[in-house]
């Protein structure tokens, strides 16, 4: 039996059930090495099967050697990753992408997992820090209202409670 | 450092696994992914860029307690074969087998954990345990990853979570999987539709070694594919509950097939244990399937209990790779199959045949071992 993508004798061959139905693809040795189709775990079938998983690799080689061209289309300043990379890999470059390719991501989440915001594990050091920030936002609306009102003995309160958290946040 | 030899002597843990109760579930595996803020993903990620995050992570994940004196590479360093002994151990992945400088792997001494550096994403994390344990697995993963997260500024999202390269892991950045051996159910037809079931709740299945519902040596991948939406511990429970499901639907269909058709399965044990014992050429479908059945002896008691272990060893030390580190050169497939079938030969010595299986006129003596288990 020959390779689906090449014309080498296939060696791999492999059945997943996608949305009830059954899908097979068989493989030679380097074309499975090349599409990671033995790690169980970062591989879908289905992908393959559409046609996605070839585009991907052509895609990645390309983003990977010549694809920081810029280009007119909307990038994220951090890591120069353009919406065509998005594109082209369905993958992301770098944690700020998820805020500028924000309206590209929803559509793209559609399905893929059982709901669209995290529940679950938050890093410890994160949620003070979130913490943290939302009561100073907090704490500094309140003095400038105290300020506002001429009520200086609480502004006098709220600046010290405010320095008071400011400097934790330094000493972290 | 620990050397790529001494990190092979000892089997791992989760390969000899004792006291599992449940025979059908060999290993449970749980992945994490985790990535740095600020810095590129990996794919991503210009080379010097990648350099840069692996000057981070390495000696943050080698400081990890039961880090200490860890297999830790460059994946650069390592050999080609090195690599590849590594993924059929499961403690790297095939694609991050393909990676060199930049890359890196820090394996835990017995096996049970290993991190993979610029991987897809900057941490992917791995705990496997013997039999089901995601639970276990998981807290104690968990413990390694807030510990890491002390040290680093890790990409995070208050409403999408752990920020990864692809946008199948985000969330929990969490795969929890686990490997079963299911030959009662593939050898008396009810796999596909027990699988489709499984697929049908969201899980995937996969055959571990190709080749679909008849995959090689009965050997089965159940795992999430959602990541996001649900806690650590939702997902993993669902995915515990379905597993024992699968594995108590095993058993009773072991059951039913010695009850129904012990000749049919005594033929089938025995022919595998008289192929094994004997060949002086096998290939590795052939030999994962016999296996497959001596390890089902094994279990039914047809063979003492330590032969489960046997055939989990076997399964690992007949792999391509481990095959030709173990003859310390590179290999033919004819030489392959013929070292393999000595190694079966040497191990399997020691086993006595069957006698006394069961069979339809034979219901009485249905454990001819009894003498030899306690």
């Amino acid at each position: 039996m020959k390779c689906d993508y090449c014309d080498k004798k296939a060696t791999v061959f492999l059945t997943q059930l996608a949305e009830g139905q059954m899908k097979k693809v068989c493989l030679c040795d380097g074309c499975a090495t090349e599409r990671g189709v033995t790690d169980p775990t970062g591989f879908s079938l289905a992908d393959m099967l559409l046609g996605n998983f070839q585009k991907d690799i052509g895609a990645k080689g390309n983003a990977q050697n010549k694809g920081r061209s810029g280009g007119s289309s909307k990038e994220c300043p951090e890591c120069g990753f353009t919406f065509d990379d998005l594109q082209k890999v369905r993958r992301f470059g770098c944690g700020n992408c998820y805020k500028v390719f924000a309206s590209e991501l929803n559509p793209m989440l559609l399905g893929m997992h059982k709901g669209v915001s995290h529940v679950g594990k938050v890093p410890e050091g994160l949620m003070e820090s979130h913490y943290r920030s939302q009561k100073l936002e907090e704490l500094r609306s309140r003095l400038d209202q105290a300020v506002a009102s001429e009520s200086y003995e609480d502004a006098a309160k709220l600046r010290d409670e405010i320095s008071e958290l400011d400097e934790t946040e330094v000493g972290k | 450092m620990m050397r790529f030899s001494t990190l092979l002597r000892h089997p791992a843990d989760w390969m000899i696994g004792t006291e599992v109760d449940q025979c059908a579930v060999i290993t449970s595996r749980i992945r994490l992914a985790r990535n740095l803020k600020g810095h590129s993903f990996p794919g991503w990620a210009k080379k010097s860029e990648r350099a840069e995050t692996m000057e981070i992570l390495r000696p943050a994940v080698e400081e990890l307690a039961p880090m200490k004196d860890a297999f830790s590479r460059e994946l650069g360093d390592l050999s080609s074969l090195q690599k590849q002994v590594l993924v059929e151990r499961h403690l790297i992945s095939r694609e991050h087998a393909a990676r060199n400088e930049g890359s890196g792997a820090v394996i835990e001494r017995r096996q049970s954990f290993s991190i993979m550096i610029n991987e897809e994403d900057h941490l992917r994390m791995q705990a496997i345990r013997p039999g089901l344990k995601l639970k276990e697995a998981y807290e104690a993963l968990s413990e390694l990853d807030s510990e890491l997260e002390e040290k680093l500024d890790y990409a995070f999202d208050p409403s999408l979570g752990y920020l990864t390269t692809c946008p199948t892991n985000l969330g929990t950045g969490l795969r929890a999987s686990a490997m079963l051996h299911l030959p009662g159910l593939v050898l008396s037809d009810q796999i596909g539709q027990v699988l489709q079931a499984v697929n049908k709740i969201g899980l995937a299945v996969r055959g571990l070694y190709g080749e679909g519902t008849e995959s090689l040596g009965n050997l089965y991948q159940i795992s999430n594919q959602s990541t996001l939406g649900e806690s650590e511990e939702t997902i993993i429970s669902r995915l515990e509950r379905v597993i024992s499901q699968v594995a108590s639907h095993e058993q009773n269909a072991r059951e039913k097939l010695m009850e129904d058709d012990p000749e049919m399965v005594a033929d089938k044990i025995g022919r595998a244990y008289g192929v094994l014992r004997h060949a002086y050429l096998i290939d590795s479908k052939e030999a994962l399937n016999h296996l497959s059945l001596l390890r089902l002896g094994g279990n039914l008691g047809i063979f003492p209990e330590e032969t489960v272990q046997l055939c989990d060893a076997l399964l690992m030390d007949i792999q391509q790779a481990h095959l030709q580190l173990h003859a310390g050169m590179k290999l033919s497939p004819e030489q392959r199959d013929s070292i393999r079938a000595e190694i079966m030969r040497s191990r399997l010595q020691s086993l006595d045949s069957p006698h006394n299986l069961p069979t339809k006129n034979d219901q009485t003596d249905r454990s001819p071992e009894d003498g030899n288990t306690k």
